[in-house]
């Protein structure tokens, strides 16, 4: 069965170090969610694990199923078996899904994937003129949530870092997508790495363990119990800080460059 | 000392008003200063470079590449296509259909057997005169009318495949599109070359009172070849003109493009997409001239450069003091697809009336790094990704042709350069 390793991972971005040594061990079929609070790295653990550019690795590895994924280009890592469904799903004018799909290493030759997508559309409720779109272009924030469900069904992962699943999402939308997603943690043997800052995605997609992430590492793990404290107090516990940041502290908050650039307001 | 001369003019076969016509041109050719790269048209051109002594005038021998290299608009058996016809060296060779679309009225061939070609060849070109254009009028071999009777609707798509196939040889193809008021036709002119040929064509489309014209030029020169072409069209009345191109082709490749929109209600929109790899370099001059009321032009070119390639892209919107209501608009983007490449954009506005709406927008950069991170992450290989997210962009022109059977076609000629550039690159 598939294992996602994470071991010492430190990472820093334009000499920042945002990623401070993160150890983190994912069996297949599981559910492992990260919390954090906003500017704890969180997306840039996403986006160093998939192989984005713009991040320095400085130490540590990243292994699935034995193989290091670190140094690897972004396709070999999904190759590999990684899927990274984002938190703001690039539009990509021009470009088909179906074409996307098709030009894919995780799709077998000859794979009638045009068909895939449909049967995937129809389990989460995403309307098939959205197939005929180029990808995430005049999508809504939703659609493009449910999008990228879609292909994680059709290409059909070992692994899926998920971050912030439910961004965008409403009720009814979340409870398809994620619904699709435990599935395929039930019946494929799925590893789900779910990325997010809020616990209410776990009303559907309920984790084996939860980690609390700050200062660029996981400060503690524990069970869904563990998100029922966050909700009820917060990060102080591990941040050290007021919810209210204090304005003499003078260190402002990290923000990632691929990171929700309004999260602040959310907070 | 170029060959060029008011003699080899005179020399040319053929006789009548065409003749003097070439040898008055001719004249006025040798008063001519050649440009040079001090003009404001003329800038970042390669014009420095350009030496009319390496040229002969084409001769008469001129062989006609087979219908396999014409990028699937192969005969009027092709069901989107009425007619075709090949002109090599400027000499026509072939044609097919000509004879099912004179039962509607419709002309295609020899402009010198129109009544009033006299008059008609330089109506609209003349407004946008220049050396180039004045080279042609001088040594044009046969001028060639497609002409549309006022009420005709053509369906199917006309082709006028040119072929300059002489190394070393100059030829100058000259294209007459009338489309009466109310016609509507489709016209594709399909450039090619072999060989260092310099190639000067002249295009005069003139569309008639609430006439519609779809106009698609498919530019696949040798790479060796250099081309100064100039494209002119006057739009009437409510009359609604589509003008694109394609250009993959030329070591050297010069277009410019002049729409007048000289009646009230008329519109007329500019298309291109292009490709410049190696160490080609293409150039494009547009002019959107609203010279009447309530007119509308909506521009949009779209290129990639590779290798050391080099584009240029100038455009002018002029609205005149008369031309209230008008809406202009202009974009030009483009992608680099190599450190060594490179890629010039200059929009420009001139605007002499109040009550318009225009606008232009310009933008030279790489391909989009989280675009290609977004299809990577999905197991897309970065050569496969790029060639999506390029082909992709050019999408929006390809999409906008107003002759769909070259849709397919232009679609793998940008798709084979992409792969071969990227080939290259690997």
């Amino acid at each position: 069965m598939s294992t996602l390793v994470i071991e010492g991972l430190r990472a820093s971005v334009a000499g920042r170090e945002i990623l401070a040594g993160v150890d983190l061990e994912v069996a297949a079929g599981e559910v492992h969610a990260v919390m954090g609070p906003n500017g704890s790295g969180k997306s840039t653990l996403a986006h160093v694990i998939a192989g984005r550019g713009g991040y320095d690795v400085l130490d540590g590895s990243v292994r699935l199923d034995g193989t290091e994924l670190l140094g690897m280009p972004a396709w070999r890592r999904a190759e590999a078996g990684l899927f990274l469904a984002m938190q703001y799903p690039t539009e990509v004018p021009g470009v088909s899904l179906l074409d996307m799909l098709t030009e894919s290493v995780c799709t077998p030759e000859g794979a009638a994937v045009a068909e895939q997508m449909r049967s995937e559309a129809g389990r989460i409720g995403l309307d098939e003129q959205f197939l005929q779109r180029p990808v995430n272009v005049d999508l809504s924030g939703g659609e493009r949530k449910r999008n990228e469900a879609l292909q994680l069904g059709v290409l059909k992962p070992a692994f899926a870092v998920i971050d912030e699943l439910d961004s965008g999402l409403d009720v009814d939308a979340l409870r398809l997508v994620a619904g699709r997603i435990e599935e395929a943690t039930e019946h494929d043997g799925l590893g789900v790495l779910a990325i997010t800052h809020y616990s209410r995605v776990f009303a559907h997609l309920r984790p084996d363990s939860v980690h609390v992430f700050a200062g660029g590492r996981i400060q503690e793990s524990g069970g869904s119990e563990l998100a029922d404290e966050l909700e009820a107090e917060g990060y102080e516990r591990w941040t050290g800080t007021a919810p209210q940041p204090d304005p003499d502290a003078g260190a402002t908050p990290f923000t990632d460059p691929f990171g929700d650039p309004f999260a602040d307001l959310l907070t | 000392m170029h060959p060029f001369t008011t003699d080899a003019a005179r020399s040319l076969p053929g006789s009548g008003w065409l003749a003097e016509r070439r040898v008055a041109a001719a004249e006025r050719f040798a008063a001519a200063d050649p440009p040079t790269a001090a003009a404001e048209e003329w800038r970042y051109s390669a014009i420095a470079d350009f030496d009319l002594a390496a040229y002969q005038l084409a001769g008469p021998d001129a062989s006609f590449p087979p219908d396999g290299t014409w990028a699937g608009v192969d005969s009027a058996a092709n069901g989107a296509v009425a007619a075709v016809l090949d002109v090599a060296d400027g000499r026509i060779v072939a044609s097919t259909g000509l004879e099912e679309l004179s039962k509607q009225g419709v002309r295609v061939g020899p402009l010198v057997d129109s009544a009033d070609g006299a008059e008609l060849l330089g109506s609209v070109a003349d407004g946008a005169a220049d050396y180039f254009t004045v080279l042609n009028d001088a040594f044009v071999g046969c001028p060639i009318l497609v002409d549309v009777p006022a009420g005709v609707v053509v369906d199917g798509v006309i082709a006028v495949r040119h072929y300059a196939g002489a190394a070393g040889a100059a030829t100058f193809p000259r294209l007459v599109v009338r489309v009466g008021q109310d016609g509507s036709a489709k016209v594709l002119d399909m450039q090619r070359s072999a060989g260092s040929a310099l190639v000067v064509p002249v295009v005069e489309l003139d569309v008639g009172q609430a006439a519609r014209l779809g106009y698609v030029n498919l530019q696949q020169h040798d790479h060796r070849t250099w081309q100064i072409a100039a494209h002119t069209a006057r739009v009437e009345r409510d009359a609604a003109l589509v003008a694109a191109s394609v250009a993959l082709g030329g070591g050297y490749a010069r277009t410019r493009t002049d729409a007048r929109l000289v009646g009230r209600g008329a519109s007329g929109d500019l298309l291109s997409a292009y490709f410049g790899s190696g160490d080609q370099i293409l150039d494009f001059r547009t002019y959107q001239d609203h010279a009447a009321p309530d007119t509308t032009s909506n521009l949009l070119y779209k290129g990639a450069v590779g290798g050391s390639a080099r584009s240029v892209y100038t455009g002018l919107i002029r609205v005149r003091p008369n031309a209230r209501g008008t809406n202009a608009f202009q974009t030009n983007r483009n992608l680099k697809l190599s450190e060594d490449a490179w890629a010039e954009s200059v929009p420009n506005l001139e605007i002499e009336n109040n009550d318009v709406r225009c606008s232009h927008a310009s933008a030279v950069g790489p391909v989009d790094p989280d675009q290609v991170f977004y299809l990577e992450s999905r197991g897309v290989p970065t050569p496969a990704a790029e060639r999506l997210i390029v082909a992709g962009f050019f999408d929006e022109v390809i999409d906008g042709l107003p002759v769909r059977a070259v849709e397919e076609a232009a679609r793998e000629a940008l798709a084979l350069k992409l792969n071969q550039m990227l080939k290259a690159a690997a």
